[in-house]
This record gives C-alpha cells, sequence and structure tokens, in this order.
C-alpha cells in the first residue's frame, strides 16, 4: 500500500511538472546522436527534448515549405538549407545567444557560408564527403589487387562494374549527389547549372544502368555490412558504420571507404530554427550545447562524422581524429568540390533525367 | 423538412469531404511554382478587399496541364497504372469470389468466424504486413527457401523488386475489400432459386452461372471499383516491393512533390487521376439508372 501510494504521489509530480516544463522539438536525422546526450541536455537545462528523425531531405523541405511543422530545430543540408533560407523558411539566429559559437571551425564556416552567407541562420553540425564503399575481398577477387577501390572509374566504367554487377552493386537513389559526381568523372564542372551539360551524364549512367542492382538511400549500410552486395556509392559515415558492424560481427567481411580521387561532393549538415518555431528560446539553448567542445565530440566519437567544430578536436578519439576517411588531409580536402542548389527548372530536368535512369522511361 | 434533412447529409458529405479539398487542390494545379512557403503563387488574400481577389483569379491558368502533355511520362505511368490496376483487379476478383462463395455456402453457426478470419489481418498495420511481404519473397525469403527445399527450382527465383512482387502484395491487401461486398450479396441469395433453376433443366455449372453470377452482380461490382480506384493511385505497395523499373502514377506524384517542390504540377497530375476515375463511374452509374429505368 505504502509503495502505491509513493507511486501516485510520484506520478502526480511528474504530470505536474509535465505541465510546467518547457518542451524543445529537435528534428535531425537517423541514426545520428549519441542519445545520451540529449539525456544530458535535459538534465543541465532542465527542458524537455523530444527528438524525431528523418531520413531524407526531401520530406523536411516539404515540411518546412509547407510551415508550421512545430520543430524548434531541424538539420537540412547545404544546398536544402539554402533554398529554404530563400523560400523564408528560418528565423536569423541570436548569436549573443549563443556564446560556444567561438568553438566553430573557420575551415568548415567558409565553406558553409556558400549557403548561408555570414552563418546567420544556421551552424554545422556534421560533414561529410560522398564516395564509393567496398568489400575489399570480394572486389579484389574479382578485379585483381589493384582494382581502382579509389577512383570512380570502379563505378562509371562498364568494364569494371558489369563484372562487379555479380556480387551486387548500390548505389544512392539522390541525383544530387550522383550527377555531380559524374560530372566529375567526365571532366565536366560538378556544379554545373547548364542543363546541357547535366544531360551529358545520361550516356554515362545509361551504360552501368542493367548492373546497378537498387538505387537506395539506407539499405546499403547492411548489405555492406553482411556482405550481400560488395560496391555501394553513399555517404562516408554509413559506410564507415557499416565497417564497423561488419568487423564486430566478424563475419570476414571487411569494408573500405574511399573519396575517389578524381574529386568527392563534400556535403553540410546544419542545424537551423525555423521562422514559426514555439520555442526559439529553447532552440538557441540547444544549439549552444550542441556547440560545447564536448558534447560535439561524443556526437562524432558516436556517429563517425566529422563536425564542424575546432574546440571538439581534443576530444575525440583517435579512431576519428585520425582516420582520413572522416578527417581528410589537408590536400584531400582541397581535392572536394561543393555544390549549389539547381533553379527549379534545372531541377525538372535532373528529376526527369533520374527517372529515366531509374526505370528506363 | 425530416426528409430534406436526410438528403442534406450525404451532400453535406460530399461538400466537406470531396468538393472542397477538390477544389484547393485543382487552386493549386491552376498556380505557379515559387520559392516561398507555401511554394506556389499566387495566395489568395481576403483582406485586400475585391481587387485583390480579382487579380488572384486572374493570375490562374491551365499552364501545368498543358506541361503534363509536353512528356510522355505522364501518360506513360497514368496507362501503366490503369493496367496494373485492371489486372490486379481481375486477379483478385478470381482469387476472392471462391473464398465469397465458399464462406456463404457455409453452415451458418460458421460464417461469423469465417467472416472474422478475413477481417483479421487489418488488426496488424498494413505497413508491417507488407514489410513482412519482403521477408518472404527475397532472395533469401522464406518462399525460396521452402521452394528450393521442395527441390522444384535450383536456384533462387528473383520475385522482390519485381512487378510479379506488386501484383502480390495487391492482392493479398485488397483482398478482403472483395471478398466482404460478394459475400453480402451472395448470403442474401435464395437457396431455392437454384432449385428452381435446376427442375428447369439447368445444369449446376450452368445454374450458377444464369443465377448465382447475375444475383452477385452488384457485390462484384462494388468489390472491383472498391480494389480497382485505390490500386491506381498505390504508392506504398509498388516503393517497397516493386523494382525501379515499376512505373506508377502514384511515385510520380511522389517526385513531383517532394524531389521537384512543384506543388502545381503535382496537382495537376492529381486532378488528371481523379478524372480518370470520376467520368468513368459517373458514366457507369448513368447507365445503370437507364437500364432500371427502362426495366420499371
Amino acid at each position: 500500500m505504502k509503495t502505491h501510494l509513493l507511486t501516485m504521489t510520484a506520478g502526480a509530480a511528474l504530470m505536474a511538472s509535465l505541465a510546467h516544463a518547457e518542451e524543445v522539438r529537435v528534428y535531425n536525422w537517423s541514426d545520428y546522436i549519441d542519445e545520451e546526450l540529449l539525456t544530458k541536455f535535459e538534465e543541465e537545462t532542465g527542458i524537455d527534448l523530444i527528438y524525431d528523425v528523418f531520413d531524407s531531405n526531401e520530406l523536411l523541405e516539404t515540411k518546412m515549405l509547407a510551415g508550421g511543422s512545430g520543430y524548434d530545430v531541424v538539420v537540412p543540408s547545404g544546398t536544402f538549407l539554402q533554398r529554404q533560407i530563400q523560400a523564408g523558411s528560418f528565423q536569423k539566429l541570436d548569436k549573443s545567444k549563443l556564446p560556444n559559437l567561438g568553438n566553430m571551425w573557420d575551415v568548415v564556416e567558409q565553406r558553409t557560408a556558400q549557403y548561408d552567407p555570414g552563418n546567420d541562420y544556421s551552424i554545422n553540425y556534421m560533414w561529410g564527403t560522398t564516395g564509393i564503399g567496398v568489400n575489399v575481398g570480394k572486389v579484389q577477387e574479382i578485379l585483381g589487387p589493384d582494382a581502382p577501390i579509389d577512383s570512380w572509374e570502379l563505378i562509371f566504367n562498364p568494364d569494371n562494374i558489369s563484372k562487379l554487377a555479380e556480387c551486387g552493386v548500390h548505389m544512392l537513389d539522390a541525383p544530387a549527389e550522383m550527377i555531380p559526381a559524374a560530372l566529375k568523372y567526365i571532366g565536366e564542372n560538378p556544379d554545373s547549372h547548364d542543363p546541357d551539360v547535366i544531360a551529358k551524364t545520361e550516356p554515362v549512367f545509361m551504360a552501368i544502368r542493367p548492373h546497378i542492382q537498387k538505387f537506395h538511400s539506407s539499405e546499403y549500410i547492411n548489405a555492406l555490412a553482411n556482405g550481400d552486395i560488395c560496391v555501394a556509392v553513399g555517404w562516408s559515415g554509413d559506410i564507415l558504420q557499416a565497417r564497423d558492424r561488419a568487423a564486430e560481427a566478424d563475419n570476414g567481411v571487411e569494408v573500405a571507404y574511399n573519396a575517389p580521387k578524381e574529386g568527392a561532393q563534400m556535403w553540410f549538415d546544419q542545424m537551423a530554427i525555423p521562422v514559426d518555431a514555439p520555442n526559439p528560446d529553447a532552440a538557441h539553448k540547444f544549439l549552444n550545447f550542441i556547440m560545447d567542445a564536448e558534447n560535439m565530440a561524443a556526437a562524432s566519437n558516436y556517429v563517425y562524422y566529422a563536425n564542424g567544430n575546432a574546440a571538439s578536436k581534443d576530444y575525440l578519439i583517435e579512431d576519428v581524429i585520425g582516420d582520413p576517411a572522416i578527417y581528410p588531409s589537408e590536400e584531400a580536402l582541397n581535392n572536394l568540390f561543393t555544390t549549389t542548389p539547381w533553379d527549379p527548372r534545372v531541377q525538372r530536368t535532373v528529376t526527369r533525367l533520374w527517372t529515366k535512369i531509374k526505370s528506363g522511361t | 423538412m425530416r426528409r430534406f434533412v436526410l438528403i442534406a447529409v450525404p451532400y453535406l458529405w460530399l461538400v466537406a469531404l470531396f468538393l472542397i479539398p477538390f477544389v484547393i487542390v485543382l487552386k493549386i494545379a491552376l498556380s505557379d511554382v515559387a520559392l516561398a512557403r507555401p511554394p506556389y503563387l499566387p495566395q489568395l488574400d481576403i483582406t485586400g478587399g475585391w481587387d485583390s481577389i480579382r487579380t488572384f483569379f486572374s493570375e490562374l491558368d491551365f499552364e501545368n496541364f498543358w506541361f503534363l502533355t509536353t512528356d510522355d511520362l505522364y501518360w506513360k505511368a497514368y496507362l501503366s497504372s490503369l493496367q496494373i490496376a485492371l489486372f490486379s483487379t481481375t486477379l483478385t476478383l478470381l482469387v476472392g469470389y471462391p473464398i465469397a462463395y465458399g464462406m456463404a455456402r457455409a453452415a451458418p453457426e460458421w460464417r461469423p468466424t469465417l467472416l472474422m478470419l478475413v477481417i483479421l489481418p487489418f488488426w496488424t498495420s498494413f505497413l508491417i504486413r507488407v514489410y513482412a511481404w519482403m521477408g518472404i519473397l527475397s532472395n533469401e525469403g522464406l518462399l525460396n527457401q521452402f521452394l528450393l527445399w521442395l527441390g522444384v527450382i535450383n536456384e533462387p527465383l528473383t520475385i522482390l523488386n519485381t512487378n510479379a512482387a506488386v501484383y502480390i502484395g495487391i492482392v493479398y491487401t485488397y483482398l478482403p475489400f472483395m471478398i466482404l461486398p460478394i459475400y453480402s450479396a451472395l448470403e442474401r441469395m435464395d437457396d431455392s432459386l437454384l432449385e428452381a433453376a435446376e427442375d428447369l433443366g439447368c445444369s449446376r455449372l450452368s445454374a450458377f452461372w444464369l443465377v448465382t453470377i447475375p444475383l452477385s452482380k452488384n457485390g462484384i461490382i462494388a468489390g472491383c471499383f472498391l480494389v480497382f480506384i485505390p490500386v491506381i493511385g498505390e504508392f506504398v505497395i509498388p516503393s517497397l516491393l516493386g523494382g525501379s523499373g515499376t512505373l506508377m502514377i502514384g511515385k510520380v506524384l511522389w517526385e513531383e512533390f517532394f524531389s521537384n517542390r512543384d506543388w502545381p504540377v503535382a496537382s495537376a497530375v492529381a486532378v488528371i487521376l481523379l478524372l480518370i476515375l470520376v467520368i468513368p463511374i459517373i458514366l457507369f452509374q448513368r447507365n445503370e439508372q437507364k437500364q432500371r429505368e427502362a426495366e420499371g
């Protein structure tokens, strides 16, 4: 009876605290944070954190354009952020509430300013590259020890990919990632907005299309780790997660990630506050919490992506800071490229081309 | 007065749940895509008085419908959706009719249980059931393992990510919608009619063909509509079970909305889809009414 009464009191107290507690709603990518950080934020600030996840920029963008999403913090990638800023989806950050801004890394800030001039609307959360993940054993068995696993030749040269088809090839279902890569491969400007130049990638994709088992943006993590497929074009951190899962499973699969030497796309996921956020004050507190050097390092140590926080480097584990696939050398960094958003007319050409590549019509 | 209220209820239903949403979608279809929130222009501003309403209407046009004719993707997708819907409705009818017939012929004390069994799958989320099919149909899935074990096949069959998987998924999902109306038509049938037919020299097969089928006609029609109409716009089943070669209008609509961020063109696609569905149904009902009047 006594315990019963106790539970009831505790329940009532909890209800009361819920009624008064401040709330902040965060909408981030799936598998993208160390969940202990969420509890830590609640303990430090006393604010209730409601954390939801999404898995595509398109989904987030539709919510932002429709308005009234109810979120206080969202995490779009560079080009999507830029377009949503232009559409009036975000509010300017109140930098006086963000003392931890001093921790940010100028090298990353210079690049993100391309999407968000002056970094007025967003802070960098994580960044990475789009490249090639391979099952080293299988690929070398088929193409020999000199297999070009660090080159777009592996993907876009029909001679190579046709041989690899038997062990399974996945490709991101994201034209904004794949078309710049193909442009780079044929020696064009990867950030070209000219429909005639973009059209030059059509024969490149059509030649390799029969050898692609699936266009998908998340299945490759497991498929690569299990050994179901041997090649995937994907995001750096995802492929590194596949590498670690394979190593943990000890199933004889060795996964390697490479940002292709011809040049790979560099992308940035940015945290921003919607213009109609219910609690912008708490949103600023969350951003400041994330920019804390130790917190940011904890997130990177967990998801294996690089971040835009210079001060956090002191707290990163060697597995992350010492891996050139996550933190590339200065020279490799110069080899990476960024892209800018297509205008609606070009976007339409690109989507149409991508439908044709995937379905043949 | 009471009669008026009775008639008003379905009309209110129609206006609130069909006409108003349709007008909103049509309005977006006549707008232009813009980088704004929401992403189209013009926006209706009633506070501006008549002038702003007049300018609003003058800015609407049919450009997006015209655009749909410039690319063969759209009619190919409509046609392919119609074809998939027709074929899977036929399949569902062929599978569903014998089940409904068996249920209606079963002993009366068994019928509630059988009915329950048909409805039971709805208690699990539709999405989970479709995911379960992915597990059954994949290369290392249950079906292939079973067939390999039986020795019927030597190599696993590729079913997942093909149109065959889409048909399996659709027939499975929509089967109850076919069975229930046919069952309710068959259950009400008077058995003495069949006896009379046999007394008059019909074989059992021709009695089925000449008596049972015509009497269950309304159930068949209702079942076919209940399956055919949602299947045309189906998005979840083709995107989870189908391959990249499966072309359906639901997928095209998704791409217009999410990838191109072109709500106006997406709305135009949706309006045309509605017309494709509604016009044949209106024609059909008119035809039915004429027949009834002719008979009456």
